[in-house]
């Protein structure tokens, strides 16, 4: 629902790509960010979470060793507290954030992908494969996912992350293929475009030198939408005991969480942390996705509210 | 025009139909191992599987007979009669009368929440886009954190604090298992005490959606010349605002909320796990834990069948409501 609709943004497509060199495109886009400052916050939020994901884990113990109390709170040497079989809570969370960020990432670099190559390949090549290609996608689109996920995961129980990636990567590009094939729809027949056919460049030339640019903005957001897909639904399926126990994931502490009964026994240092990095990150991308938002819709942007309203 | 239209959405949500079914056949392949034999030897530790059994299990999983595509027209012919077969969980209750338990469970919960959610979110995001830099605008991104926590884990925060710390609000089920389903009241009381929080959690994570979604079509709405005309003319704010903007920007919410009413069925099945409410998701989720496949393919189908049935339904309402799609086609 988020993503808008080809005809929706059409309007906002610039009709050149826009000059300049490196210099001037990462000062255009600070300048972005001081603007917008949903898209720095998000950006903010973004950024503690991969360092944490990235260097994170050298500093933690087996976050599966017992190394404290059963299901003590909140203390100065574990500061956020014990499972109910004295691992550290804060170590899982750390240890979690790594492959939970590495699922989330992996199944949009695929979804995304995918995307391109249906959308985009489509859109250009035009004809009865692009009809194919068009009805394919419509075809995923309505057909619900989630219980399909639940079913395949049941059947492929014993995968590790690797099986879940490509699940949750091939049933999550469509809605992105079928915005990047309504502006390559468009773009194609576009002047420049149409100009550098007729001098005779070659069709992959065309598509990534004068089509893919304008598209960037849309494969970045279609890929941050895919991002936070692709983090709930292997929260959603490991929460219900679906993925492998073997990798700690954010979902997976929820999981051990609600079995081990943390929420009767009132032990909310453990099933409040996971659920809450997972909303802090899905925040983030979204911050930074709005911020994307006001760029290609100007409407939202330069819409000022008359006074005595 | 308009014949054509509807004949060729009609085509497409039968092709649509016949890829998920088709779905279904081929994915009970991915088991390792012999699924009918093991699922026949569960049977008999309950009972005596019925005469025949085996065939129909091998027909319902696209497993039987001799090539694919005898199976393949065997498994279609068994779904035509809405042959789902028995279920293993609850030997030996045909599949069809779990789910015809479970729907109800679902669609009167979820559904009253969702046209909830849809509605308080809409009139919030009409009047947050209306009332631009204001204390409610100010709060929309705060709702972008309740769409972005995983629903589940809100469900799970709900529990915590009102059936937990404070204790005003059953932990779990649809109803106190005390008492016979029926149109008494106590147990409506108990039913209603507990779908409180179940639809708590379903309005709290959709409201954000509707709202932001309502509130940038208003905004960009109100840009529209004949908002500004409408303002020229002296029109009342409160006119301009219902009448000429909020009609028009309502158009892309209404198609999702048509949407949104066909996964009713879908939306809420971890929501359903969390509450161990007796609704369709659970039961799902009690057909994965104990390998009763044919539990989860009839499931399955009737998840998808009421989807494709409501995106139908939005397409052709939409060609009343909106004239260009008349013409588009």
């Amino acid at each position: 629902m988020s993503i808008a609709s080809p005809t929706e943004v059409l309007g906002a497509v610039p009709a050149t790509r826009p000059a300049g060199g490196l210099g001037r495109r990462l000062r255009a886009a600070t300048r972005r960010l001081r603007d917008s400052p949903r898209m720095l916050a998000g950006v903010i939020i973004i950024a503690f979470f991969v360092l944490v994901a990235v260097f994170g884990p050298m500093f933690v113990h087996n976050p599966n060793a017992f190394v404290g109390p059963a299901l003590a709170g909140p203390t100065a040497k574990f500061w956020l507290g014990t499972t109910q079989s004295g691992q550290s809570v804060l170590s899982q969370l750390i240890v979690s954030a790594r492959s939970t960020l590495e699922v989330g990432l992996a199944a949009a670099v695929i979804a995304t992908a995918v995307a391109l190559a249906i959308g985009v390949g489509g859109g250009f090549i035009g004809g009865i494969s692009d009809d194919a290609l068009n009805l394919l996608t419509n075809v995923i689109l309505v057909i619900p996912v989630l219980p399909l996920m639940i079913i395949v995961s049941a059947y492929l129980k014993s995968g590790g992350l690797g099986p879940m990636i490509f699940v949750i990567a091939l049933t999550s590009w469509a809605g992105s293929a079928r915005v990047l094939r309504g502006m390559t729809l468009s773009l194609r027949s576009r002047d420049y475009a149409l100009a550098a056919r007729v001098s005779g460049e070659r069709t992959w030339r065309i598509v990534v030198v004068e089509v893919l640019p304008n598209l960037s903005a849309f494969i970045v957001s279609g890929f941050i939408f895919t991002v936070i897909f692709a983090i709930l639904t292997q929260a959603g399926l490991a929460f219900i005991g679906l993925a492998s126990p073997d990798t700690l994931t954010w979902g997976n502490m929820l999981y051990f969480a609600q079995n081990d009964e943390a929420l009767s026994s009132g032990a909310w240092w453990w099933f409040v942390p996971p659920g809450l990095c997972i909303a802090l990150v899905g925040t983030g991308l979204s911050l930074i996705n709005f911020g994307l938002d006001e760029i290609l819709n100007p409407r939202l942007r330069t819409y000022k509210v008359p006074k005595g309203r | 025009m308009r014949v054509r239209y509807l004949a060729r959405k009609a085509g497409f949500y039968l092709i649509a139909l016949w890829g998920a079914l088709t779905l279904n056949f081929f994915l009970p392949r991915l088991i390792p191992g012999n699924p009918v034999e093991a699922l026949l030897a569960r049977m008999s530790q309950t009972g005596n599987p019925p005469a025949g059994e085996y065939q129909a299990l091998q027909a319902l999983l696209g497993l039987g007979g001799s090539n694919i595509f005898a199976q393949y027209a065997h498994y279609l012919d068994q779904l035509a009669h809405l042959n789902f077969g028995v279920s293993i969980t609850n030997f030996p209750v045909p599949v069809t009368s779990i789910i015809a338990s479970a729907l109800p469970w679902t669609i009167v919960l979820v559904g009253t929440a969702t046209v909830l959610a849809f509605l308080v979110g809409t009139a919030l995001g009409a009047l947050a886009g209306w009332k631009r830099n204001k204390w409610l605008d100010m709060l929309v991104p705060s709702t972008t954190f309740l769409t972005a926590m995983p629903y589940f884990w809100l469900a799970l925060l709900l529990l915590y604090l009102f059936a937990v710390v404070v204790r005003v609000l059953p932990l779990s089920g649809g109803y106190d298992s005390t008492l016979t389903i029926g149109w008494s009241g106590p147990f409506i009381t108990s039913a209603l005490q507990h779908a409180i929080l179940p639809a708590a959690t379903i309005v709290l994570a959709q409201l954000g959606g509707w709202l932001l979604g309502m509130r940038n079509m208003t905004l960009t709405t109100l840009s529209e010349d004949y908002v500004v005309a409408a303002e020229a003319k002296g029109l009342s704010p409160r006119r301009v605002l219902v009448r000429y903007a909020a009609r028009n920007a309502i158009l892309p919410s209404f198609t999702g909320f048509a949407i949104s009413l066909g996964f009713v069925v879908s939306g809420s099945i971890i929501m359903e796990i969390v509450f161990s409410y007796p609704g369709i998701g659970y039961e799902l989720l009690q057909a994965v834990q104990n390998s009763d496949y044919a539990l989860m393919q009839g499931i399955f189908l009737v998840i998808t069948i009421a989807v494709l049935a409501a995106n139908f339904v939005v397409d052709m309402l939409y060609v009343f409501i909106d004239p260009r799609t008349r013409q588009a086609s």
